[in-house]
């Protein structure tokens, strides 16, 4: 019997990092992916990534980076996958090292570091602001390398579909449909590892990029996967607003001092050149003097509303505010910055060197996704030979990245994302080696379960090709954007969150009568979104809810209704499961053995 | 009458298909980009006439000019398209093509992945013994650090290959991208230990020499990548490599 090969979905960080674990242990891997993985969503993250490498002075070390994140996600990560994450950082950002990433450098020659967001100490390190696009380069450099060699065999401008299950409920490959020819064809697998990314799409415009539909995700939670805390929407403070995306602006120009201001005067007239330091107010440093513009996040985002829409002080009376960096040396913001200020100048037209910069807060990051187990050592770290980790409760089936939802808890810290696909892609190799040791070989079963899979998505594909109907599939995902944005972000209401499902219910009703728009049989487009759309509104119930079951508020989910963190009734997972009606949801302990929970204060 | 942006696009259903012109007549809304004007008719794909159409196809994803994908010909012009603000453009209707030195998958979608096997060609990555952990990497200056960094920033959207006057399908030439991936890596401490490998696979017929110096690649790369400074660096560096070579020292 030949060699199990095994399927990876996605090519970011955490597809890559997982190929490569794979690929050097002398497994096959058939790489998935709807775009050249060179062009994931990973080249978005600009700041850099998180280590206690401690080049400052400041006795950094990774227990701090690891209560920092606990305590960043409010308590609600599970915390042995993030201790195991947070001790393994240095070794991460050698290892980028060495792959030749350009980080920036001390003048002795050693990696630089940088502040940001949650944290007291220099512990990020970067390249220019453009370090997940250095990172994956590096990645796809050396998986590139592998494919060359044979060991990785590439499926670029092919997307998941579904899973191919046999009769034990064991997952034995997955269906993928070829962008070009509009045929879906089953793949086995002696594992499927989704690393798709997060869901932004579903909020209309974000930061995200246009293939972070979440559909992948969402598509194997229909086929009987769990989704965990699928709530836990993260807002960035800082965007730059555009007629199709919200484009980032990263914490980096916080952590490089940048500062956050908003015209005490309501209706303030000036430009912002011409108003003193006596009419400005620097809101986060005031309420904030300990962590000042480097709050977390949710905080910032929450602080931003507050400034902007209650008290309405927002620049022009919407919600945006000023992030000033006109104090800090040009040639030392070039260095450090280079890659998003010249995004803001071209897209407004004003350079931030001289003029501070208009921002305000979009819709970022999904802490919440597939749920997936993890094996933990008495000591607290991850059992690095258990089949457990990463996988998710369909056997053989794991999640790995933004994707699953693992190490962020309720609200994830600047520059932790890529740490995390990282080390989760890192992690889920082993764990996929363990499987495959341990799997029994169905054979035949197997083939009866990819060709009734296959048959499955061939017809699915047959009706939705030949659908005509007075609805538009783009603008029904208009609506559904925003909806969740106007109702699931940053304050919730459990009314309007009752209203927006009901909405969703709708759109699913109307889904029904869309159009595909094009019955052309070659590149079309139209039909995997119409595909696609189906997944996101599935999805986008599952989050909002989440939402309106949650009955307090910690990290990124915040109730006015319910304004206080309620550990006795909400330290717990949300962990949702599709049935015929909707979304089921159970509740599953934290293990929070590590760091005990405390009140969570920046002030 | 409300302001409007007219739009041309060349559009062809199939690689083998012919292609043909469709006029598009969208509301102007203030800062719209090209790609909002594409999104703009999939919600609504009408041409200027009222007859209907498909969606128009391309391909885009970051929208921050940082992926690479949605490289198109604007007013003629290879660019990332989620860059280009059609107040910017002139008057006039903007016109919409497919990269020209690329096959057409469809409408505006071309198939570039021979700019990823040339990656392949040249080896551009560093040889890692493996993904373990085993410490720092070498140091580097400030200095050095600052010229990689410039060429790290290259994200095989294809705007030099289009531009370049030497790339097309008459020549053997590997265009530009590819070898200043080539400088990138062998000014690696590293990467250098194999810079030999990589420059053998472009000192041959279709690398360096096959450069005709039109400078035409710098003019449109987004990035600013110093592209004809790495053909001059390099052709240093397969000198001596072939001086080497030739007294066997």
């Amino acid at each position: 019997m030949s060699a199990p090969r095994v399927a990876v979905v996605g090519g970011g960080l955490a597809g890559l990092m997982t190929t490569i674990k794979l690929a050097e242990a002398g497994v096959a891997v058939d790489l998935f992916s709807i775009v050249p993985v060179k062009r994931s969503h990973s080249v978005c993250a600009q700041g850099g990534i998180n280590g206690a490498v401690n080049v400052k002075g400041e006795n950094d070390s990774p227990e701090i980076h690891f209560t920092d994140t606990c305590r960043g996600g409010d308590f609600l990560a599970h915390q042995p996958p993030v201790k195991g994450m947070c001790y393994a950082a240095p070794g991460i950002i050698y290892l980028f090292d060495r792959m030749g990433v350009t980080f920036n450098r001390t003048p002795e020659g050693l990696l630089d570091f940088r502040r940001f967001g949650g944290t007291l100490h220099h512990r990020t390190a970067f390249a220019g602001a453009t370090t997940g696009q250095q990172l994956l380069y590096a990645l796809d450099e050396q998986v590139r390398r592998h494919e060359a060699a044979g060991r990785v065999n590439k499926y670029e401008g092919w997307e998941f579909v579904g899973l191919a299950r046999d009769d034990a409920g064991e997952c034995v490959g997955l269906v993928a449909l070829d962008l070009r020819g509009m045929k879906p064809r089953a793949f086995a697998a002696g594992a499927v590892v989704l690393a798709t990314g997060g869901p932004g799409l579903m909020f209309g415009r974000s930061t995200n990029s246009l293939i972070n539909s979440g559909s992948a995700a969402a598509a194997a939670y229909l086929d009987g996967a769990d989704y965990g805390n699928g709530e836990f929407i993260q807002v960035h403070p800082t965007a730059i607003p555009g007629m199709d995306k919200l484009r980032l602006m990263s914490e980096s120009a916080r952590g490089e001092g940048g500062r956050v201001w908003v015209p005490r005067q309501k209706g303030e007239a000036r430009k912002p050149r011409d108003i003193p330091e006596a009419d400005r107010w620097y809101f986060l440093e005031e309420k904030y003097p300990k962590y000042g513009n480097l709050v977390p996040r949710d905080v910032a985002s929450r602080e931003i509303h507050q400034v902007c829409v209650e008290q309405g002080l927002g620049v022009g009376g919407e919600m945006v505010v000023y992030l000033d960096l006109t104090h800090v040396p040009r040639a030392t913001l070039k260095k450090k910055l280079e890659g998003i200020l010249e995004i803001y100048e071209k897209f407004t037209g004003e350079d931030p060197c001289e003029v501070p910069m208009r921002i305000f807060p979009a819709v970022h990051y999904s802490m919440g996704g597939l749920w997936v187990d993890y094996a933990r050592t008495s000591d607290g770290f991850l059992d690095l030979a258990s089949p457990r980790n990463q996988a998710t409760n369909v056997p053989g089936l794991y999640a790995v990245g933004e994707c699953d939802y693992q190490y962020h808890g309720a609200n994830r810290l600047g520059a932790n994302s890529l740490l995390s696909c990282v080390y989760a892609g890192q992690v889920t190799g082993p764990a996929v080696l363990a499987h495959l040791g341990a799997r029994r070989h169905a054979g035949g079963r197997d083939a009866a379960a990819l060709a009734a899979a296959e048959a499955r998505w061939t017809a699915r594909f047959a009706d939705l090709a030949a659908r005509e109907g007075p609805e538009n599939p783009y603008r029904l995902a208009d609506e559904m954007g925003r909806w969740m944005l106007e109702n699931v972000t940053i304050v919730r209401h459990d009314a309007r969150l009752r209203e927006t499902d009901a909405k969703l219910r709708e759109l699913i009703e109307r889904w029904g009568r869309a159009s595909v728009l094009d019955h052309g049989t070659w590149a079309n487009a139209p039909l995997s979104f119409l595909n696609q759309l189906w997944n996101m509104l599935q999805l986008a119930r599952v989050v909002t809810l989440g939402a309106l079951a949650r009955k307090e508020s910690r990290g990124a989910h915040y109730k006015p209704d319910f304004p206080r963190r309620d550990d006795a009734n909400w330290l717990k997972t949300t962990v949702a499961s599709h049935a015929a009606e909707g979304p089921r949801f159970r509740y599953a302990p934290v293990d929070v053995s590590l760091c005990a929970p405390v009140e969570r204060r920046y002030d | 009458m409300s302001r409007t942006i007219e739009l041309r696009v060349k559009r062809q259903d199939s690689p083998t298909g012919r292609s043909r012109w469709e006029e598009f007549s969208l509301p102007w809304q203030p800062n719209m980009n090209v790609v909002s004007c594409l999104m703009e008719i999939r919600k609504n794909p009408v041409l200027r006439d009222g007859r209907p159409t498909t969606p128009v196809h391309w391909e885009a994803s970051c929208l921050e000019e940082v992926c690479g994908s949605c490289t198109m010909l604007v007013n003629g012009r290879p660019v990332q398209s989620c860059a280009v603000l059609v107040d910017a453009l002139g008057p006039g209707p903007v016109t919409l093509e497919p990269l020209t030195k690329f096959p057409v998958i469809r409408d505006l979608q071309v198939d570039r992945s021979p700019m990823f096997d040339a990656l392949k060609r040249v080896k551009a990555w560093i040889p890692i013994d493996g993904s373990y952990d085993l410490g720092p990497g070498p140091r580097l200056s400030r200095a050095e650090q600052e010229v990689a960094y410039a060429f790290s920033r290259c994200m095989t959207c294809g705007c030099c290959m289009e531009a370049c006057p030497q790339y097309n399908d008459q020549s053997d030439f590997i265009g530009p991208a590819p070898i200043a991936q080539v400088r990138l890596f062998n000014s690696h401490p590293t990467g250098r230990m194999n810079a030999h490998e990589r420059l053998d696979a472009i000192m041959g017929r279709g690398g360096l020499v096959d450069c005709g110096n039109a400078q035409a690649c710098i003019e449109v790369c987004p990035k600013d990548i110093p592209l004809t400074e790495a053909f001059g660096e390099l052709g240093r560096q397969a000198t001596l490599l072939w001086l080497k070579r030739l007294f066997g020292t």
